[in-house]
C-alpha cells in the first residue's frame, strides 16, 4: 500500500499517466496515430531535443539554468561541418568528437564565469549565447550548407535505420538511449553525480560536507556544453543540412520538457527517466497537432499552456507554508 | 550617526551612476574619435532618439520584475501581441471610413491605444497571478506565458507582418512635437512616472523591501502577493506601450519582431545597476545604460560592423559589466 502510494506520488508516475491518456485521446481522434511509421517518426523527433534535455537536466539539478546550449550546439555543428568540407574529410567518429569538444570548451567558459565570479547562471548563459551566436554569424558565415555540400558520411550516418515490420526506425534512437543510460549511471551511481544533487540542494552544505564545488560546477556546465555540441552535429546529420541560424527558441522547448519531467528549477531534484518522459510528452504534443487536425499556428499557444500547467502542478507539489 | 549612514548610502548609490556615466562618456569619446564625421552629426542623435525609447521602456519593465527578484521573459511576446491586436483592430475590425474626419481618426487611434494597453494589462495580470498566487517561479511562468503570447501572435497573423496602421498611429512612433521625437517624450514620461512611483510611494518601497528579503517582508505584514501582482501588471502594460511605439515606428507588427530585445532588456537592466536577485535598481541607471548601449551600437554600425558582431558585443559587454560589478563589490 505505502509502496503504491509512494510510486503514485512520484512525478514520473503522474507524467506517465498523463502521457498515456494523451496518447489514447490522440489515437481516438485519429487512429492513424498508432501506425508504426508515425510512432517511429515521433521517436526520431525525440533524439536531438532529448540529448539537449539531458544536458539541461544536469544543470537544473545543480540549481542553475542554461539558455546557451542552442548557441553552443549550432556553433559546434557549423564549425565541424565547415572544417570537414575544408579538409575534405569523410568520417563520423572524429567530427563528433570535435563537435563535442567545441561544446565542452564553451560550457567550461560558462562554468568559469559562474564559479569564479559567482554570477547568476541565467545572466551568464544569456551573455555567452549572444557572444557565440554573434561570433559565428558575424565571423564564420551566415549561409546554409545544403545537402549538396553536406559531407556524405554524415548524411549516411544520420539516415541509418533498422527495419522493423516494414517500417524504418532511425538508429539514432539507440544513441539517445545510450546517452540516457550513461547519464542515469552518472547521476545516480557515481560520487560526482551525487555531488551535483548535493550542490543543487544546498551549495553551502555540500561544500561543508566535503564535496568539491568547483569541480562540480565545471563538470555540470562542461558536460552540458559537450552534450549540446554532440546533439548539434547529430541534428545536422539527421536533417542533411547545417544552418547557422538553427536552434532558435530551442531553449524554451527543452527547459519546458525538463520541467515537465519533474525536475525542480531550484535544484536538487530531477531524474533521467522523468526527463525522457517530459521530452516525449512535448514532442508528442507538438507533432500531433496536425494529426489532431489542429492548425499548426496554434503550436506556440499549446506548448505555452503545457508549460504553464506543468509548472503550476510542480509549484503545487513543492508548495511550502508562508514563503 | 543616522545622517552619516544616509550620506554613505547616497554615495554608494551614486557610485553606480558615476560608473555608468564614465562608461557612457568613454563610449561617446571613442566613437567620436573613430568616426567623427558620421557619429557627431545631429541626424545620428535624432535617429537614436527615435529608436532607443522602445528598448528603454522594455528595460524599465524588466527592471520592475527584477526588483522583487523575478524576471519577465514575456515582455517581447506582450509587446508584439499588443501591436498585432491593434493591427487586427485597425485593418479588420474597424477599418478607416473613407470620409472620416480628423476627430474620428484620432478617436479610432485612441481606441487602438487603449486596446493595446489593455492587452498588456491583462497579460501582465496573468503573469502576476501565476507568480504571486499559483507560486510558479517567475522565470518559468513568464517563459510559458511568453510562448502563449507569441503563439497567439502567430495564430492572429499566420506568420506574415500586419501592415496598414493609421497615420496617427505612426505619429506615436515617428512624429515630432516641437522638434522632439514623440517616442522620446513617451519614454521620458514613463521614466519620470516610474521613478517617482519607486522612490516616493509606499508601493515602490514595498517592492524594494520584498526584493531585499521576501520572508521578512511577509513577517513585517506587507501584502507581498498583491504587490508582486501589481508589479507584473505594470510591467505588462509598459511592454504593451513599447509594442505600440515599435509598431508605430515601423508601421507593421509581426510575431517575431524585437526578439533580440529580450536579451538587451536584461542586459540594460543589469548594466543599469539592477540586482537580478531583487531589491536594487533605479530608473536613472537603466536610462543611462540604454543610452550608453545605443551609442555603442550606432557607432559600431557606422564602422560597418555586421549586426551579428553587435550581438557579440552586447553579450560580451553584459559579461564584462557583471565581472566589473563583482570585482568592485569584492573590494569593499
Amino acid at each position: 500500500m505505502t509502496a503504491v502510494s509512494k510510486l503514485l506520488r512520484r512525478s514520473e508516475a503522474a507524467v506517465l499517466a498523463i502521457l498515456i491518456v494523451v496518447m489514447i485521446v490522440i489515437g481516438v481522434i485519429n487512429p492513424a496515430f498508432w501506425q508504426a511509421d508515425n510512432l517511429f517518426n515521433l521517436l526520431r523527433a525525440n533524439v536531438v531535443i532529448g540529448i539537449m534535455a539531458l544536458s539541461v537536466l544536469t544543470v537544473m539539478i545543480s540549481g542553475g539554468i542554461d539558455v546557451s546550449f542552442p548557441a553552443f550546439a549550432v556553433a559546434a555543428m557549423y564549425l565541424t561541418v565547415i572544417a570537414m568540407n575544408a579538409a575534405g574529410y569523410q568520417g563520423v567518429v572524429l567530427p563528433f568528437i570535435g563537435a563535442t569538444l567545441i561544446g565542452l570548451v564553451c560550457g567550461l567558459a560558462n562554468a568559469f564565469f559562474i564559479h569564479t565570479f559567482r554570477m547568476i547562471p541565467l545572466i551568464v548563459t544569456l551573455g555567452s549565447a549572444s557572444v557565440v551566436r554573434g561570433l559565428l554569424l558575424g565571423l564564420v558565415g551566415t549561409s546554409i550548407i545544403n545537402i549538396d555540400r553536406m559531407p556524405p558520411s554524415l548524411i549516411a550516418f544520420g539516415s541509418s535505420t533498422v527495419d522493423i515490420g516494414g517500417s524504418k526506425l532511425s538508429l539514432m534512437i539507440f544513441i539517445y538511449i545510450g546517452i540516457a543510460l550513461l547519464m542515469w549511471l552518472f547521476l545516480t551511481r557515481t560520487m560526482a553525480g551525487r555531488a551535483v544533487f548535493a550542490y543543487g540542494d544546498d551549495a553551502e552544505s555540500a561544500k561543508r560536507v566535503g564535496f568539491n564545488t568547483r569541480r562540480t560546477v565545471y563538470l555540470v556546465y562542461g558536460l552540458a556544453g559537450a552534450l549540446a555540441g554532440f546533439a548539434g552535429l547529430l541534428h545536422s546529420s539527421m536533417i542533411w543540412l547545417a544552418n547557422p541560424r538553427d536552434f532558435v527558441g530551442y531553449e524554451l522547448d527543452v527547459i519546458a520538457a525538463v520541467v515537465l519531467g519533474g525536475a525542480s528549477i531550484f535544484g536538487g531534484r530531477g531524474s533521467v527517466f522523468g526527463t525522457i518522459l517530459g521530452v516525449f510528452m512535448l514532442t508528442l504534443i507538438k507533432n500531433s497537432l496536425i494529426i489532431m487536425r489542429i492548425d499548426n499556428t496554434w503550436q506556440g499557444v499549446v506548448v505555452g499552456c503545457v508549460i504553464v500547467i506543468a509548472t503550476a502542478l510542480t509549484a503545487w507539489r513543492d508548495r511550502k507554508a508562508l514563503v | 550617526m543616522n545622517k552619516l549612514t544616509d550620506l554613505r548610502r547616497f554615495i554608494n548609490r551614486d557610485n553606480n551612476i558615476v560608473q555608468l556615466l564614465i562608461i557612457t562618456a568613454v563610449i561617446f569619446l571613442l566613437m567620436s574619435a573613430l568616426e567623427p564625421h558620421k557619429f557627431l552629426r545631429y541626424y545620428n542623435f535624432e535617429s537614436i532618439s527615435f529608436i532607443f525609447p522602445e528598448l528603454g521602456i522594455v528595460a524599465i519593465a524588466m527592471m520592475l520584475a527584477m526588483l522583487t527578484g523575478g524576471i519577465d521573459l514575456s515582455v517581447i511576446g506582450i509587446a508584439n501581441l499588443a501591436g498585432i491586436l491593434a493591427g487586427v483592430y485597425f485593418t479588420r475590425l474597424y477599418p478607416a471610413a473613407p470620409d472620416a474626419g480628423m476627430t474620428a481618426e484620432l478617436l479610432r487611434v485612441a481606441a487602438g491605444v487603449i486596446l493595446a494597453l489593455g492587452v498588456g494589462l491583462i497579460a501582465g495580470t496573468l503573469n502576476g497571478l501565476l507568480i504571486a498566487k499559483v507560486k510558479i517561479t517567475p522565470i518559468l511562468a513568464t517563459l510559458g506565458t511568453g510562448q502563449i503570447f507569441t503563439g497567439f501572435c502567430m495564430v492572429l497573423t499566420g506568420g506574415p507582418a500586419i501592415v496598414g496602421f493609421p497615420a496617427w498611429w505612426g505619429f506615436i512612433g515617428n512624429g515630432k512635437i516641437l522638434g522632439i521625437a514623440v517616442p522620446l517624450i513617451l519614454f521620458l514620461a514613463v521614466a519620470v512616472a516610474i521613478a517617482i512611483m519607486l522612490t516616493r510611494t509606499p508601493f515602490g518601497l514595498n517592492l524594494f523591501l520584498i526584493g531585499t528579503n521576501p520572508r521578512a517582508a511577509i513577517f513585517a505584514g506587507l501584502r507581498t502577493d498583491r504587490m508582486v501582482l501589481y508589479s507584473y501588471m505594470l510591467s505588462g502594460t509598459l511592454a504593451a506601450l513599447a509594442g505600440i511605439v515599435l509598431s508605430g515606428r515601423t508601421n507593421a507588427a509581426k510575431s517575431d519582431y524585437g526578439t533580440s530585445y529580450l536579451l538587451q532588456a536584461v542586459l540594460i537592466s543589469v548594466l543599469g545597476g539592477t540586482n537580478p536577485a531583487g531589491g536594487k535598481g533605479t530608473v536613472l541607471g537603466v536610462s543611462i545604460a540604454v543610452i550608453a548601449l545605443m551609442l555603442l551600437a550606432s557607432g559600431f554600425q557606422m564602422m560597418r560592423f555586421s549586426n551579428h558582431l553587435i550581438d557579440f558585443i552586447w553579450g560580451g559587454f553584459l559579461l564584462l559589466v557583471m565581472v566589473i560589478n563583482v570585482l568592485r563589490n569584492r573590494g569593499k
